[in-house]
């Protein structure tokens, strides 16, 4: 099995809490990224290193949903780089098109790289976020947890 | 074969023109947005994403639009966008164990762990057109229950235990798996006999239709594997990028898979015991009716391994796999409306020549008949 790490990942793992803060932009909507943005206050400057560009991503499965890996088919895939002033670097990839998302959540990766404004992503944008997918996501749960079947055993009588 | 003809660029404008007009409709009507698209016809959304093999919901959208729903179309349109795109890496493989499940049911057990959760199906209605749909009245939100949100245990898992299902990592369970793919059929031509994991990618963008009829005609005897649904199930899974400039792997956001585990008989052989075997099959989106028949065709095509005759029209692999392609194969049915004036030419006037022969043969015939009748009198 490959390691995997969920919202809950601990700051160890690899990639740690800059790859916590990129998960969560990748799966939050633009729209939600921009309005904690708005609260956070002004990012620092930045340039574009790379992109935004989009392009494709092969997604794989494994044969029986847990063997050997095989290609599923391609995702569209949105990425962008940029630096700041005094060289930190920050990269977004998130699936779907939006230049306009990767080149944000590239400046609040590379924000967050540099260090001021560290603790205020991770309060104002990260957990928020991640607070609103988790909602989202116990929402789906619960309600297919509405649809679940619950069975009763008829029983035949001879008579 | 056709030739190039030149001419006909007027019409050609005028006729594209046409179908714009035609797409666009009554304009007293409002455009249909490709957010209504992506929200309320989201199941052909997904269709084209998983036959034009790319996941990108409004780009489907657009296509569908475009093709003013002819689906074939739509995808063409898709795959011919992803043409354009560059290549950023291969993902991890989803675990779609892990599966934020909307919906997972089993045929085989009634009991298992996490229950059966219908989801957003069409089973058990009714079929009956719901006039109330025709307008746009208010609609009930989902009811909601509580859960402890667990991911739900697999069914292949359960029969694992016990040792009676085929496993994945070979028949002692502990061969390791590749770390690659054995190809990828969007950079290599297609060349038979093929690895599993190569039809399994060459089947997920098959056409639906074409895969079903494939599927039924197993269950009707054409190469019968006794199916059983093991398990479908359907929801969001997350995509992983291992991103060389950061020396990690990302998640780039989550795709909805539906993907159905079919449990087949196999008898045994003298090597190996009974054991149920396993067809399987992943879709992108919500299409459990494609996931089912790429799991029939998956484990009809594996007759080979388990010393089976292949008899049936769904066992033989080049046969379905080159025919599985809706786009190649709407391109070659397709292209005989384009001009064939020259080709038909030629044909024309071979038909003509034969058939002077053949008359002039006729009329030869005759008068010998004639004469020797002549000389009989």
């Amino acid at each position: 099995m490959t390691e995997r790490m969920d919202a809950a990942a601990p700051a160890d793992a690899p990639g740690g809490d800059l790859k916590l803060l990129m998960d969560v932009l990748a799966a939050a909507p633009r729209a939600d990224i921009e309005a904690c943005v708005e609260v956070l206050g002004d990012l620092p400057e930045a340039v574009p290193v790379r992109g935004p560009e989009t392009g494709l991503v092969m997604v794989r499965g494994r044969i029986g949903g847990d063997g050997a890996p095989f290609n599923l088919g391609e995702a569209a895939v949105t990425r962008a780089s940029v630096r700041l002033a005094d060289g930190s670097v920050g990269h977004a990839y998130a699936l779907g098109q939006d230049r306009a998302k990767a080149s944000l959540s590239a400046r609040l990766a590379a924000a967050w790289v540099q260090g001021d404004l560290r603790s205020e992503i991770e309060t104002l944008v990260r957990d928020p976020l991640m607070a609103a997918r988790a909602a989202e996501v116990s929402q789906v749960k619960r309600e297919a947890a509405a649809t679940k079947v619950e069975f009763f055993t008829m029983v035949r009588g001879d008579d | 074969m056709y030739v190039a003809v030149k001419g006909g660029e007027a019409a050609i404008a005028n006729a594209h023109r046409l179908l714009g007009d035609r797409r666009r409709g009554n304009r007293d009507l409002p455009s249909i947005t490709l957010d209504q698209l992506v929200g309320q016809l989201s199941l052909a959304v997904d269709r084209v994403m998983a036959e034009a093999s790319l996941y990108a919901p409004h780009l489907a959208a657009l296509a569908v639009k475009q093709a003013r729903g002819d689906m074939i179309e739509a995808i063409f349109l898709l795959r011919a966008y992803r043409t354009t795109l560059p290549r950023f890496g291969a993902s991890l493989p989803v675990e779609t164990g892990e599966m934020v499940a909307e919906r997972r049911v089993s045929a085989t057990f009634k009991d298992l762990p996490g229950g059966q959760v219908l989801g957003p199906t069409f089973d058990y209605t009714h079929r009956l057109l719901d006039p109330e749909l025709a307008g746009d009245g208010e609609v009930d939100a989902a009811l909601v229950s509580e859960t402890d949100g667990d991911p739900l245990m697999r069914v292949t898992d359960i029969l694992a235990h016990e040792d009676i299902i085929e496993s994945s990592r070979g028949a002692a369970g502990d061969t390791p798996l590749p770390e690659e793919p054995s190809g990828d059929l969007t950079r290599e031509p297609l060349e038979f006999p093929m690895q599993r994991d190569q039809r399994l990618q060459a089947l997920a963008r098959g056409d639906e239709g074409f895969l079903l009829s494939l599927g039924y005609s197993t269950q009707r005897g054409y190469g019968r594997t006794h199916p059983f649904v093991g398990e479908i199930r359907m929801g969001e899974v997350e995509v992983e990028l291992d991103v060389p400039e950061l020396g990690f792997a990302v998640s780039l956001g989550t795709i909805k898979v539906t993907e159905c585990q079919m449990v087949t008989q196999f008898a045994g052989s003298a090597k190996a015991p009974p054991q149920f075997t396993r067809g399987y099959g992943l879709v992108f989106g919500q299409s459990e009716r494609k996931a089912m028949s790429m799991a029939l065709v998956d484990r009809a095509l594996r007759a080979d391994e388990f010393g089976e005759d292949r008899l049936a029209p769904a066992q033989d692999e080049e046969f379905v796999i080159s025919h599985s392609d809706n786009v190649q194969a709407t391109g070659f049915v397709e292209h005989l409306k384009l001009p064939h004036y020259v080709d038909f030419q030629a044909e024309l006037d071979l038909v003509r020549r034969m058939r002077g022969e053949f008359e002039a043969r006729e009329a030869a015939d005759l008068e010998t008949d004639n004469a020797s009748r002549e000389a009989a009198e």
